[in-house]
């Protein structure tokens, strides 16, 4: 069991909760999504609590957050874009903390189930659709009618363009969930090397430095892939708030 | 070596076969009886995290930063103000200095011109007063030298009627005398 690289995505009821034959009980999930939640919050509140003209360390790195998302936003969707800014402020950091939180060791990696970057995905899309709709009425279908395509290659141009949009939602969420997922079996299971290969003696321990070091090298790596998959992400839906704005490109 | 690979492909294996025998539900992620709890948390998670970003830690933050521009916006325009006002200073300072120097350009050149004025009239005195001794002294000498020449002729008549005397052993006539020294010294 301590082997195995699966163990940790695995679920747990913690309160069972059954309502009309539907299991919604508080799991470790919900526990790390609370955890994140209250994290973050505390975070920004209380290190914007002094409100210092010249900002303390935790406050620089909030006013950071803050003006790295808001750059972000403005520069792939214009200043029309900063209407969606606390959404978008809000998933980069639960996206975030979520990816980092998951780095502790025995905590879980909410980001780690597909059905939670799915749920994120899709409020995002249907964000871009809702908002597409109300903005630009029927012209929002310019998004899938590209202005200057030859009319002989406009029906295979229009195609595609519907497929890559339907596949925004998958591709979103696919990458966030298995670049997670993935991270994490990788650091599970080369630290799984060095406790199955310190157990056959001498030799067994000095070979076990290799998947040490990898652990180690590993560890920085998932890291810097829990901030650029929050980052990814972030840039992916202004992108996308970009087209739910200006429809035709 | 061949001992340490050996090792590291049963460590796989035992990483590996073990979910197998445990799980037999499968993979977690892909486990649809977790989905509702998970959906449904995340809704109440996210739900009061955007509600808190968006009405309390971002208006937070944008306000520092707000007060912070301000702040700034306000030091600079008071820079620049001290600036337009040290400027000015220097401008004043500069047209006081020209005004001064202006001044003293003429104060010189006044004085100059009366010294010289000054001077010349007291030169033109001296020369004046010069002239006048010049003149008075050549009118002495012009009458001491007429003086002595209206004595000479009868100093000469004296002396060639001594001479004369003394070469024939009688003194000329005074009629002589003064033809041969009219003509002598004529």
């Amino acid at each position: 069991m301590a082997n195995d690289p699966i163990h940790q995505f695995q679920i747990q009821k913690i309160f069972p909760i059954e309502v009309g034959g539907m299991d919604f009980s508080f799991t470790n999930s919900s526990l790390f999504m609370v955890l994140t939640v209250a994290a973050t919050c505390a975070f920004l509140i209380f290190s914007t609590s002094g409100r210092g003209l010249v900002p303390s360390r935790l406050q620089s790195v909030s006013e950071m957050a803050y003006e790295f998302v808001a750059g972000t936003l403005r520069s792939a969707a214009g200043t029309e874009g900063m209407r969606f800014f606390p959404l978008v402020f809000s998933l980069f950091m639960f996206v975030l903390v979520a990816n980092l939180f998951g780095m502790f060791p025995y905590f879980f990696t909410i980001t780690s189930h597909i059905i939670v970057t799915f749920a994120l995905a899709m409020l995002v899309i249907f964000t871009v659709i809702i908002y597409g709709f109300m903005r630009n009425g029927m012209k929002f279908f310019k998004l899938f009618v590209p202005s200057g395509v030859p009319v002989a290659l406009l029906p295979l141009v229009t195609l595609i363009e519907v497929i890559s949009f339907l596949s925004r939602p998958v591709s979103l969420s696919v990458r966030l969930f298995a670049n997670m997922l993935a991270g994490h079996i990788t650091l599970k299971v080369f630290s799984g090397f060095i406790v199955s290969l310190s157990a056959l003696g001498a030799v067994g321990i000095f070979g076990s430095i290799l998947p040490l070091g990898m652990t180690v090298a590993l560890t920085a790596l998932e890291f810097l892939v829990a901030f650029l998959q929050a980052y990814v992400f972030t840039v992916l839906t202004c992108m996308y708030l970009n087209d739910a704005i200006h429809p035709s490109h | 070596m061949a001992g340490e690979t050996h090792s590291t492909t049963e460590g796989t294996h035992e990483a590996i076969e073990v979910p197998a025998a445990e799980h037999g539900a499968g993979f977690p992620p892909f486990d649809v009886t977790t989905f509702a709890s998970q959906l449904l948390w995340l809704a109440i998670t996210f739900a009061v995290f955007y509600w808190i970003m968006k009405n309390v830690a971002m208006p937070r933050i944008a306000g520092i930063l707000e007060d912070r521009e301000d702040r700034i916006a306000g030091d600079f325009s008071e820079a620049n103000r001290l600036k337009e006002e040290t400027d000015a200073a220097i401008a004043a300072y500069e047209q006081a200095l020209a005004e001064a120097r202006n001044k003293a350009h003429g104060i010189a050149n006044d004085t100059r011109a009366k010294l010289k004025a000054d001077n010349e009239t007291r030169r033109e005195k001296a020369e004046a007063g010069l002239a006048e001794k010049l003149k008075a002294a050549e009118a002495h000498i012009a009458g001491i030298k007429t003086e002595a020449l209206s004595q000479i002729g009868e100093i000469a008549g004296d002396t060639t009627s001594a001479l004369v005397e003394k070469l024939i052993g009688k003194a000329p006539t005074k009629t002589d005398l003064t033809k041969a020294l009219k003509s002598a010294m004529n």
